[in-house]
């Protein structure tokens, strides 16, 4: 399943990047593959932005907004003008 | 020594490590109490705390080379990795997530670096264990820096498979996860574990909202009539939950199935589907009912499909954000627009 394409956060400065392979590893989406020594973005509307790739990066290579995608969060810091997972945290409870 | 009591994780009497900090021993196998506590949680039945003390737990009889498993202490994810790891030995180095799982705990930074720093020092794991490897749950990464962990404390992280039950066959490939193992999966099965916490979480307004509709019905020119709440009232009513149910319901089930790409889209193309069903069924008959059905059963499902986005497990902020901008004032005006046709044109 994809979701709305062409609106990820998320980027990628390839100059930096030492082809550890730490992206590959944590991606849930393979959004990443490591070929000839750098790592490339071939799934970018996959991309969930959770976060993960940037985080492990070990010389901050990529770049990503990170969030929880979910609406009644989104509605919720539109009235409030805070933005916290309202849901009791039961949202993401499946995994 | 007596055990300390846990009520519910099957934690027997606690053995002493080597470098006699207490190590509590843990069951593999769930109690008839693990299955009803599961099953509480995922009905919503009441946010109780459902959490386990943080600290290092022993499952099998490990030895100082056995595996270290990192996890939340919330109980379901701990009892799903107990379970996992049934017939083998290995430590389970539990962090203080205030009783929330990985995944959701790793977004708000609780499951994180700063954490599992400190629970590697505050166990004195490094004591325990003669091997430098910590395995942490993939979908922990969003919060734990892997390089800045081997940098404090010596320990290098292995990210393991997103599913606990894969745990086996990543072991056994010496910490080797394969592709699927890493992908995280939104099947038929996943989506329809999270309905009823979607239904419980929203299931109040809706009753609100169908309770006034049926009153309003009561209304007309000269003043109130009951007879009106029990018939078109009643069925207003009904449109506005049967539109809840399809949106909260249905849509995630079909999902995959269902055009577009938007929730809000899946979610307002199912509801009007059925608003068309209950159209060929003769629950709605005139045009106005028809039009105000559309639009009513339109509006509930396509909220309850955007709702959703916060229970899948491939939606990002910025797509969530875009289109809750421009779904919410439509499915606000849909439903208002249904209540007024639905109310007027009788
Ligand atoms: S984690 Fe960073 S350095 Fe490593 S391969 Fe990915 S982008 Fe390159
Ligand atoms: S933000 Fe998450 S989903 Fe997006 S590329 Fe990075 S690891 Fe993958």
């Amino acid at each position: 399943m994809r979701y709305l394409s062409n609106i990820v956060t998320l980027e990628l400065d390839d100059s930096r990047c030492i082809g550890c392979g730490r992206c590959v590893e944590v991606c849930p989406h393979a959004v990443f593959i490591v070929a000839e020594g750098t790592a490339r973005i071939v799934e970018r509307d996959a991309c969930m932005e959770c976060g993960a790739c940037a985080r492990n990066c070990p010389v901050d290579a990529i770049s990503v907004r990170a969030g929880v995608g979910c609406a009644t969060a989104v509605i919720y810091g539109m009235l409030t003008g805070k933005e916290t997972c309202t849901c009791g945290e039961s949202c993401c409870e499946s995994m | 020594m007596p055990a300390p009591e846990c009520s519910s994780c099957g934690a027997v009497a606690p053995r002493t490590a080597n470098c006699g900090m207490p190590v509590v021993s843990v069951n593999s196998t769930w109690s008839w109490r693990d299955w009803l506590g599961a099953a509480r949680v995922r009905l919503n039945l009441g946010r109780m705390c459902y959490a386990v003390t943080p600290g290092l737990y022993a499952i099998g009889r490990p030895a100082p080379d056995a595996p270290v498993l990192v996890t939340a202490n919330y109980k379901l994810t701990f009892d799903h990795v107990r379970r996992a790891m049934h017939g083998m030995a290995g430590w389970l180095l539990v962090l203080d997530t205030k009783g929330i799982n990985v995944w959701c705990a790793a977004g708000k930074g609780t499951f994180g670096t700063d954490e599992l720093i400190r629970a590697v020092a505050a166990t004195g794991l490094a004591h325990v264990v003669t091997h430098r490897t910590l395995i942490v749950p993939q979908l922990g990464a969003p919060g734990v820096a892997a390089h800045l962990v081997q940098q404090q404390t010596g320990f290098r992280v292995v990210y393991g498979p997103v599913r606990a039950t894969d745990l086996p066959a990543f072991l056994a490939a010496g910490m080797q996860a394969t592709p699927a193992m890493r992908r995280v999966t939104f099947d038929l099965r996943d989506r329809l574990l999270v309905v009823p916490v979607e239904l419980a979480m929203w299931i109040k307004y809706a009753v609100l909202l169908a309770l006034l509709l049926a009153l309003l019905s009561g209304v007309h020119g000269m003043g109130y009539d009951l007879a009106w709440v029990c018939s078109r009232g009643l069925r207003a009513a009904g449109l506005v939950l049967l539109g809840f149910v399809v949106g909260g319901a249905v849509t995630p089930a079909l999902l995959p199935w269902l055009p577009g790409r938007a929730f809000a889209v899946k979610g307002a193309l199912t509801g009007i589907v059925v608003a068309l069903l209950c159209w060929a069924l003769g629950l709605v008959q005139t045009g106005s009912e028809v039009l105000a059905a559309t639009l009513l059963l339109g509006a509930m499902a396509s909220f309850m499909g955007l709702q959703f986005t916060g229970a899948s497990t491939f939606t990002s902020l910025s797509g969530v954000r875009k289109e809750t901008r421009i779904a919410l004032p439509l499915q606000s005006a849909a439903l208002l627009a249904g209540i007024i046709i639905w109310l007027v044109a009788r």
